[in-house]
């Protein structure tokens, strides 16, 4: 468990209020709320499991799957919509080769979709862990993907012993 | 000093906005020049933004800002470089180059892209928290009143008159009560909260200890979308800096009033923008509403009495305390006072935030101040009011937005969203869209929402696909109308509003696609056929390319053929065609 993760249960009260907090703390530093997590929360805030279960499955931000080194979100917007955003999500699911909510091979891409990220002016966009990026076009989104896949491999290469 | 303000809202980042930071930065580094981070002006469609003052302190705003041309900018001297005028905004506060900001009247923006967010100093020199000295100073009753004869109504979509809902709270004797800041901005389409977040985190502050200070509330909680991450940010350095000036905390101002504000993040779910499912999801439970009465103002968040105002409501506080409430009630129509901040997004060539008196007409709204549809198209309808809303026709353009107006057309205010659609846009498909949203995003605890969401959104699937059936019109029909008058809370309450606008306007796209096989928008892709104009095809064999399944035949510099049976519809070849002539049919 990481150190991110056992911080906050310590600094929390473990009060109900802290459930979705706690959570949050327990994704951010595993990148998904693993059954391991839970168990941990359920000791610590006295919150029955199937509850805790049952709160991460009703909020679309929690994962219980471990996620890729981004997470590609393609905006589904009403102004994304109108301008092209299914074309979008078609070239991300042709590009990566994994369906929405599916993580590819190489740990690279997680992808998925965001209601609306509030970057209206700009659509169609999507959302790559916090950045956002528009407006796209399926020819600049491939584009994106090669330079995202070129950095990822560089940040995911085993680091040589010093 | 000269100085330049870089617009690094998400809207301008998403630009490039960093890059032209990063590179403003290090010219810095040379001294004589100040580097800015601000919020966003609302001229999204030009991002990104950057504000350029001389040591004359003229103020020149320059959109479409690269590095290289913030190199150009900085090099002119008191005199205009001619040949930056293509990027040049406005000068001043003067007329601005689209006529964007003519039509406005910005309270709630006064301050966006304009004042660094992130520095309480920047704030106060713009007479930030001038407002709460003055309601510290007043009796509460008289800052409740204020609020009531401003005639202020929530701007978060529901449009109650927030000095009333203020006097409710206010009337509760609890000794703690709490103050929530809805920034759980949901409908897709609409951006304003974001943009005050981001761009004057301060005010909403403000507005909530003024709030806080009125109802008698010791605590303040910000909901916020975790989907806003800079938002988050920003929210949180200003909290952090009112705290460490004495503007949150024990006996602000020494006028005895304690008040806290803490953020609580959101977690994904559209429902959680209901007031009830708010303080569900702020307890750590799941974010489903619950009946009211009681209503949060008798007892919400932990059982105290809870006043929830929206972030544009908030804002709009300080201003009206400081103006007075005869000001605010100066502008508007008989109803609705005020200003409104709306979101132009959608088919329209200068999509961003404006802010304009109530009564406005829909078409200055879209024509004269977004400057219409794009070239060759023709403005068919609004979409106001996200998943809630409704679709109101171009022929019904001139009526004045206000929440009575527009609640008569079959659509409602809502936060503000305004998705422009033209001729290219189906609305049997925008109906499809807004209810598969919904469908998606009902918590399922209403029968009527968690199942008849579902049943409307199969048929309009197959009526998209061409298989529509006779009958299926007043299958929606009904199924609207049983959901409307059978669910708990607002969401189920109006999500048949898009379905039943679509029908009521534009029957007729609905007849086309179930009787015809027809859609005139030709976006329905089942629908369409796609052709290439072999008089005009240079045979460049770029489609036969780009075509996944291997569709188009041709030789080089022959004329190319689509074979129908095997074309998925994708539109791969229309976007690559260099010469335009594979056609939609």
């Amino acid at each position: 468990m990481s150190d991110r993760f056992a911080e906050a249960l310590w600094t929390r009260k473990g009060e109900r209020g802290d459930l979705i907090p706690l959570l949050q703390a327990a994704q951010e530093a595993q990148g998904y709320v693993s059954e391991q997590a839970m168990e941990a929360i359920a000791e610590i805030t006295g919150i029955p499991l199937a509850e805790i279960y049952g709160v991460v499955t009703f909020y679309k931000g929690f994962r219980l799957t471990p996620r890729g080194h981004y997470v590609a979100r393609v905006c589904t917007g009403t102004a994304c919509h109108v301008n092209g955003a299914s074309e979008l999500e078609s070239t991300l699911i042709n590009e990566v080769g994994v369906e929405r909510g599916q993580t590819d091979a190489e740990g690279i891409f997680t992808l998925e979709a965001v209601n609306c990220v509030g970057c209206c002016s700009l659509a169609p966009v999507i959302m790559v862990n916090d950045e956002t990026h528009g407006p796209l076009t399926p020819r600049s989104l491939t584009q994106l993907l090669k330079r995202l896949r070129r950095e990822a491999k560089l940040a995911m290469a085993p680091k040589e012993a010093p | 000093m000269r100085r330049v303000i870089i617009g690094t809202a998400t809207c301008g980042v998403a630009a490039g906005a960093q890059r032209v930071l990063a590179r403003a930065l290090t010219l810095a580094e040379g001294g004589g020049l100040e580097v800015v981070e601000a919020g966003c002006v609302g001229v999204c469609y030009d991002e990104p933004l950057v504000e350029y003052i001389n040591d004359l302190g003229e103020r020149r705003l320059y959109g479409k800002v690269t590095p290289p041309l913030l190199d150009r900018i900085l090099a002119q001297g008191d005199e205009p470089d001619p040949a930056l005028a293509r990027h040049l905004i406005r000068v001043n506060d003067g007329p601005d180059r689209d006529g964007v900001f003519a039509h406005q009247a910005r309270i709630v923006l006064r301050r966006c892209g304009i004042v660094d967010p992130g520095s309480i100093d920047a704030y106060l020199e713009a007479d930030g928290f001038k407002a709460l000295e003055k309601a510290l100073g007043m009796d509460p009753q008289a800052v409740i009143q204020t609020v009531l004869d401003s005639g202020l109504r929530g701007r978060g979509g529901g449009g109650f008159p927030t000095g009333r809902k203020w006097g409710f709270t206010a009337a509760q004797p609890s000794p703690h009560k709490y103050v929530i800041c809805n920034a759980d901005e949901g409908d897709p389409g609409a951006f304003m909260d974001r943009s005050v977040l981001e761009g004057d985190p301060f005010a909403v502050l403000e507005g909530m200890i003024i709030c806080g200070w009125a109802v008698g509330a010791d605590k303040g909680v910000i909901y916020c979308r975790a989907e806003y991450p800079k938002a988050l940010v920003r929210l949180d350095a200003a909290i952090k800096q009112a705290r460490a000036r004495g503007y949150l905390g024990e006996d602000i101002l020494g006028s005895g009033l304690s008040f806290d504000v803490y953020v609580k993040e959101g977690a994904g779910a559209f429902v959680c923008g209901e007031e009830t499912a708010l303080i569900a999801s702020i307890e750590g439970k799941r974010g489903m509403p619950r009946f009211r009465p009681p209503f949060p103002a008798v007892s919400g968040l932990h059982g105290k009495p809870t006043n929830i105002n929206n972030v544009e409501t908030l804002a709009n506080i300080p201003w009206i305390i400081q103006n007075g409430a005869a000001a605010y009630a100066a502008m508007g129509t008989e109803k609705s006072k005020g200003t409104k901040v709306f979101a132009l997004a959608g088919r329209i060539k200068r999509g961003g935030l404006v802010e304009v008196p109530m009564g406005m007409s829909i078409r200055q709204l879209v024509e004269e101040v977004g400057g219409g549809v794009p070239e060759g198209h023709t403005f068919k309808a609004v979409q106001m009011g996200g998943p809630s809303g409704g679709c109101i026709p171009a022929t019904m353009a001139d009526l004045p937005i206000d929440y009575e107006h527009i609640t008569q057309t079959g659509a409602i205010m809502g936060s503000g969203g305004v998705v422009v659609m033209d001729d290219s846009t189906c609305m049997v498909d925008v109906a499809r869209y807004f209810l598969s949203f919904t469908q998606a995003e009902s918590c399922g605890k209403c029968t009527f929402c968690r199942l008849g969401t579902k049943r409307m959104l199969e048929i309009l699937e197959r009526i998209t696909e061409g298989k529509g059936k006779h009958g299926d019109v007043e299958r929606l029909l009904a199924l609207g109308q049983q959901i409307q008058s059978a669910s708990l809370c607002g969401l189920g309450q109006t999500a048949a509003n898009p379905v039943l606008t679509t029908i009521k306007y534009f029957r007729e796209e609905y007849d086309a696609h179930i009787h015809d096989h027809r859609c005139p928008a030709k976006s329905c892709a089942s629908l369409v056929i796609y052709r290439i104009a072999e008089e005009n095809c240079t045979g460049c064999t770029l489609c036969a390319k780009a075509c996944p399944v291997d569709a188009i035949e041709g030789e080089r510099k022959i004329a190319h053929v689509i074979d129908e049976q095997a074309c998925i519809r994708c539109g791969k070849c229309v976007t690559v065609c260099p010469t335009g002539v594979v056609m939609k049919l």
